[in-house]
């Protein structure tokens, strides 16, 4: 049998460690407290901000995309299924109910350019970055 | 639509398998996924939540009266820095002791929106029967 040592330990706490600093001062802070739902993840490539939804079992026509200048809304509903008739639950762990969440982008984005796709109970939301958040580099001319 | 289902939809954090407590069987980061199970005369129904899974990635195995489910996932491209997080991205593992007698042939799984069905029916002989009693 495999013992983990102590170092291993030690790397995976310092890991942690890591992940609440980045939590606490991230540059988007959502509205609301950690661990509502949907979970978010917020990726850059450079040209458009990539956020991803874990939403298992929530049909993709019940979720509603807002995206006006830098702010992003994500709201909808996720239905569990029904308890037959004659059948017992022997466990819920999984919960339905309604759900909102709102984010403030570092940088606007082009509203018409932005393209949402649901996958395997992950929805995937691309976010152009807008044209005038991307000239950012003026060159000054000399004289 | 009765209260209950109106209230606010909270989730609580993906509980991560702590390998260190036993014996590590695979790399890398694993989940206990959400389940709910359900129970009727014919059957024994599990609906569970993997996330971010594709269908050809997810394997479930029913041995010596010990469901498991297993399933990993592909990362995201190199070039997306990641500047938000909220979820950790990995795996899901999970096994159920089977109580009842479950005819494996006739297992059933379907996987739609990250969800995963599987129905378990149970063999003929422990359904509950009605005996009539001639009078």
């Amino acid at each position: 049998m495999f013992r983990k040592n102590w170092l291993d330990e030690m790397f995976e706490r310092m890991e942690r460690m890591q992940r609440e600093i980045e939590r606490a001062f991230s540059p988007l802070r959502p509205l609301g407290e950690w661990g509502v739902f949907p979970p978010i993840n917020i990726y850059d490539d450079g040209e458009s901000y990539i956020a991803r939804a874990e939403l298992p079992g929530v049909d993709p026509n019940h979720i509603e995309i807002t995206v006006a200048g830098n702010s992003l809304t994500i709201s909808g509903r996720r239905e569990l299924e029904k308890l037959p008739e004659g059948a017992a639950w022997h466990r819920r762990e999984r919960q339905g109910g309604e759900f909102r969440r709102a984010f403030t982008l570092p940088d606007a984005v082009d509203s018409s350019k932005v393209v949402a796709s649901s996958k395997n109970g992950v929805l995937e939301i691309v976010l152009p970055r807008a044209e005038q958040a991307k000239m950012k580099k003026i060159p000054v001319k000399s004289a | 639509m009765s209260d209950k289902e109106k209230k606010e939809l909270e989730v609580s954090r993906k509980k991560q398998i702590d390998q260190s407590a036993g014996e590590p069987t695979r790399q890398g980061v694993y989940f206990v996924p959400d389940v709910d199970i359900l129970e009727s005369d014919e059957a024994i129904t599990l609906y569970a939540d993997l996330p971010g899974v594709k269908p050809e990635n997810l394997d479930v195995d029913v041995r010596e009266g010990v469901l498991t489910l297993t399933a990993t996932i592909e990362p995201p491209a190199e070039k997306q820095k990641l500047i938000h997080r909220e979820y950790d991205l990995g795996g899901y593992q999970r096994s159920f002791t089977l109580g009842e007698r479950i005819d494996v042939e006739r297992i059933n799984a379907s996987f739609k929106n990250g969800v995963l069905t599987l129905t378990l029916p149970k063999q003929e002989r422990h359904k509950p029967r009605k005996i009539k009693i001639s009078s």
